[in-house]
């Protein structure tokens, strides 16, 4: 080892822990928590504004930049916070191998349809069609 | 036995595990703390609502009124203040890591202040924000 290093050889082998991600995700879940406290303010701003509302109306509220742009965020924002979150729960109560790696897939698949279904209608009320 | 089967039952030998859940005082920082994660892995199911919402909005009147019959249902409104509580309970929750995470309010008496004020932020933010909501439309219906 290097004098100069200040990591130790074991650190090295282990690479960046279990995760081999370093700490990145529970600093991402704290970004995604800043940014989590103005978007869900503006979503309960926004369903208020929205209660028994047409849906002519309600369309073209949530088709509107500001709206659509927020609800984006929230969404993205969200389905990320939540999947770091549900991965952090599986790792710590799920032991048995394999049914932790079918729990892990399954969050990512569930994290990704709901962001990816949500974005898309937000799109389409924002675009028309 | 084989060698190997020894081995094998040496390594599988129940390990000693750190003191966990039962051994701590119960405090309401401590419930707080739990309420934390379940009403994060709730809200994981219940952006189904959030989705569901858009989706229906923008495959038209039909599904959106889908949704609202749901929604004006009593089950519906359950579901919908619940998961107004959980989000509330789980913003604030997470306010109360953010100031946690920059070294302050360790202090036993800070600690259970801010986890009181969380319940009880909460549970006023839950009961303004449906006051307003019922005000919005201009009634319960």
């Amino acid at each position: 080892m290097n004098k100069s290093q200040m990591q130790t050889p074991m650190r090295g082998v282990r690479g960046q822990g279990a995760a081999h991600s370093g700490t990145s995700m529970f600093w991402h879940q704290r970004i995604t928590s800043v940014a989590g406290i103005p978007l869900t303010i503006a979503l309960v701003v926004i369903v208020i504004a929205l209660l028994g509302r047409s849906h002519a109306a309600v369309v073209q509220i949530l088709g509107s930049p500001i709206v659509a742009i927020i609800m984006l965020l929230f969404m993205i924002n969200m389905t990320y916070h939540m999947w770091i979150g549900m991965q952090e729960i599986i790792v710590d109560y799920v032991h048995s191998n394999k049914f932790k790696f079918t729990s892990l897939l399954a969050n990512t698949f569930f994290c990704f349809a709901v962001a990816f279904a949500s974005c898309f209608a937000i799109l389409k009320l924002s675009f028309g069609v | 036995m084989t060698e190997l089967e020894a081995d094998t039952a040496t390594r599988m030998r129940p390990r000693p595990l750190s003191p966990h859940l039962q051994v701590y005082k119960m405090t309401l920082s401590f419930v707080m703390s739990g309420f934390h994660r379940v009403t994060g892995f709730v809200l994981y199911f219940g952006i189904v609502l959030v989705a569901w919402w858009l989706i229906a909005a923008a495959s038209g009147p039909n599904a959106y009124a889908n949704f609202e019959w749901f929604m004006g249902s009593w089950i519906g409104r359950l579901v919908l203040f619940g998961y107004t509580w959980g989000l509330l309970h789980h913003t604030l929750g997470g306010v109360r890591h953010l100031i946690w995470d920059t070294i302050h309010g360790f202090e036993p008496a800070e600690r259970e202040f801010l986890a009181l004020a969380t319940i009880v932020g909460s549970i006023s933010l839950t009961l303004i924000v449906w006051v307003v909501g019922y005000l919005a439309m201009g009634g319960p219906r």
